[in-house]
């Protein structure tokens, strides 16, 4: 007699019109997600390149010029000016014009034919760490190339050792190789979170909900019939990010895609209890919104989508742990660029249901508290 | 009481704590089937505690109630299948039609899709809904989503309605048309059960019932609680005195002798005065005062009256009970 999903099939009906009518709601939940990985995929190169550099050449003979040459070479500094006096040369920097400068005093040509050690000047902005680390490691290599090429050219003419680094998986370290696969796990947690946390709200807000309570509907069948439309639209926006990605930006995918769908299931669910838990505590649409966006900026911040937890203080990186879109970004980053399999992914995808599952519960419990009994 | 196979709503001493405070307080009241049951309060006097109880919605801290013979405690989910619900904002879908409102409710309680049909038929039939069958909710005016939801909650053929406040915010013509469908659908043996804050619907009802904190002070039909010796003290009546200058003859009723108590009615002052003062005395009191009155009449007390006057009675008695215990004793 007691069916635990009794109302489910009417539940998903309505939901479906919902959705249907709402055009104006499912286009943008599905199109904001398209142009936001536009805007990340063109926009953003993590890799740093033609850095703005001002030059005060002192010496300004060949040995100098030579020097200034395998600057411009690396591809990593471009020479925007060149200035006589040290004052200039600090106020390109102070300005935000250039971001290194580099002094080559009036003795460097000197102390080289002298076999003595010449000491050149970099000045570097640190208020971009990244462009400042690249400034240093690039300054230096040419220094130290520089010098090993002046000892060898008096000995031998090969290198003692001769690192060959070789970057695997994304040779050519393009950004969108690893941008848009951790993308995918954020924006799929943005519009399926709002969602399911919407559809509830909206309903709590017209007072339907309080008449649902009232009917035969038992709180599985509602729960299901509402989830069950935003899991399809859920899985259909990863497919059309999955396309973008790989025909649009030309990111490779080296594993199985029918995995990655198999494995964004647990994510999906996971979002899906993310929106219930969300509304069971808003009380508006707009209260709604605010919390979704606080769910959204750990899995920005503390999953590895931007910043490698690695580096992370211990605190942060532990916190990473219990943020969802931390597996399901190795997922996505293992399958698309590792080529992993199952036997690498299975303990993220038993984390992700581990962690959909106590926030369902929580959710329910909490539904059933504040909303039925309230 | 045991609940015979004529009663609808059977309510036994029923209690709701919500911690310390006691939202309902011992309420006990029977309704029998077909009857129009009109439950009154002011907010916040325990009014939807109640319905969520009955509705089972709301586990029951003591007493005991069944509804349509089921008993709310052990079987709420059946209590849920045989009664229907409207509340007070209609709860309607307003992007879905007319036709996909009333298709949703009638799946949620499982009619079969030719079931469904004819139910549909038979709805849009009685409520005049075929003009408006194909429409959105949110383009219905506030009677017409009224007539709509009460559709809804009348798919299942449920022998009990419940209406929260069904016709606050609607205009008067929708309101007489919503009344007139409940006596059409009651004499059919449909039983309702209407909270209202309008006094003239709760002189409609064939049964009323007061709450106020958590306590029920007024039960009967409406004639019988005009005739309530709290409401009516022996040795008085009630009369109106219309006067051009009610103010005036206000301020001079309080002043004569015999009469007990004096409020404004519109155009007129209801007043409760002592039985042997006589209408004619009564006039010349007025004049000799220098305010001309229309006229008097005698007047039975409305359901407002008998309202007031149990409310002061009651909040008089609960001041003795919280005074009694400081003066043991005494």
């Amino acid at each position: 007699m007691l069916n635990p999903f009794r109302g489910f099939g009417a539940v998903f009906y309505k939901e479906t019109l919902h959705v249907r009518r709402d055009f104006a709601t499912l286009f943008f939940s599905l199109i904001i997600p398209i142009l936001q990985m536009f805007l990340l995929g063109f926009a953003i190169d993590t890799n740093i390149r033609q850095i703005n550099t001002v030059v005060y050449n002192a010496d300004g003979r060949r040995e100098s010029r030579e020097l200034l040459d395998r600057l411009k070479n690396s591809d990593t500094f471009h020479i925007l000016r060149y200035v006589d006096n040290d004052t200039d040369l600090n106020d390109a920097i102070i300005s935000g014009k250039c971001r290194v400068g580099v002094k080559i005093p009036v003795d460097y040509s000197d102390k080289l034919l002298h076999q003595m050690s010449a000491q050149v000047l970099v000045l570097i902005d640190g208020s971009d760490s990244s462009v400042a680390g690249q400034a240093i490691n690039v300054t230096t290599a040419i220094g130290l190339d520089e010098s090993l090429r002046r000892v060898l050219a008096s000995s031998a003419d090969v290198f003692a050792v001769d690192m060959r680094p070789k970057i695997l998986f994304n040779p050519d370290s393009r950004s969108p190789n690893f941008f848009l696969p951790g993308l995918l796990a954020v924006l799929l947690l943005n519009v399926t979170t709002f969602l399911t946390a919407f559809s509830i709200v909206r309903e709590k807000e017209r007072g339907t909900l309080e008449q649902l309570f009232v009917t035969p509907v038992r709180p599985m069948g509602l729960l299901l019939g509402k989830l069950l439309p935003y899991l399809a639209i859920g899985f259909f926006e990863l497919c059309m990010l999955v396309f973008a990605m790989r025909f649009l930006f030309l990111v490779p995918i080296h594993g199985n895609v029918l995995l990655l769908a198999f494995l964004s299931l647990p994510y999906l669910f996971v979002s899906l209890s993310l929106g219930i838990l969300i509304s069971s505590k808003a009380t508006s649409q707009a209260h709604a919104m605010q919390l979704a966006f606080l769910t959204i900026l750990p899995s920005v911040f503390f999953s590895g989508y931007i910043f490698p937890r690695e580096t992370m203080p211990k605190f942060f990186f532990y916190l990473s742990y219990v943020v969802p879109a931390t597996y399901f970004i190795n997922i996505t980053r293992g399958i698309i660029l590792r080529g992993a399999g199952w036997v690498h992914l299975w303990p993220d995808a038993l984390a992700l249901f581990t962690i959909g599952t106590i926030l369902l519960i929580i959710a329910a419990r909490r539904f059933h508290d504040k909303v039925i009994m309230a | 009481m045991p609940s015979t196979d004529t009663t609808a709503i059977n309510a036994q001493h029923l209690v709701r704590r919500f911690g310390n405070f006691v939202a309902v307080n011992d309420v006990t009241f029977t309704v029998q089937k077909g009857e129009i049951f009109g439950f009154l309060g002011p907010n916040g006097s325990g009014k939807t505690t109640v319905i969520k109880m009955l509705t089972g919605l709301l586990p029951v801290s003591d007493g005991d109630a069944s509804v349509q013979g089921i008993n709310v405690r052990t079987d709420p989910e059946s209590v849920r299948e045989n009664i229907g619900y409207m509340s007070q904002n209609f709860s309607l879908y307003s992007d879905l039609t007319v036709e996909e409102n009333l298709t949703f409710y009638g799946r949620i309680y499982g009619l079969t899709p030719e079931r469904l049909r004819q139910r549909i038929d038979a709805i849009v039939q009685l409520n005049g809904l075929a003009p408006y069958y194909k429409r959105l909710a949110a383009q219905l005016s506030g009677g017409w989503k009224q007539r709509l939801a009460l559709g809804c909650a009348m798919l299942h053929e449920p022998q009990l309605i419940f209406l929260d406040e069904p016709t606050a915010g609607i205009d008067p013509v929708a309101r007489r048309q919503l009344w007139d469908l409940l006596f059409a659908l009651s004499g059919h043996g449909i039983t309702f059960f209407v909270t209202t804050h309008y006094m003239d619907e709760a002189e409609r009802c064939s049964h009323v019932a007061y709450i106020y904190f958590g306590k029920v002070i007024a039960d009967g039909t409406p004639d019988d609680l005009r005739e309530l010796p709290e409401v009516r003290p022996e040795g008085t009546y009630r009369v109106e005195i219309s006067a051009p200058h009610v103010t005036q003859a206000l301020r001079v009723a309080r002043t004569v002798p015999g009469i007990r108590s004096a409020t404004i009615y519109g155009q007129s002052v209801h007043a409760l005065i002592d039985d042997h003062l006589d209408l004619d005395h009564l006039r010349s009191q007025f004049q000799e005062q220098g305010v001309t009155v229309a006229e008097i009449r005698p007047l039975a007390p409305s359901l407002e009256d008998v309202f007031v006057e149990l409310t002061f009675r009651h909040q008089a008695a609960q001041a003795k009970s919280v005074a009694a215990p400081e003066a043991p004793g005494a």
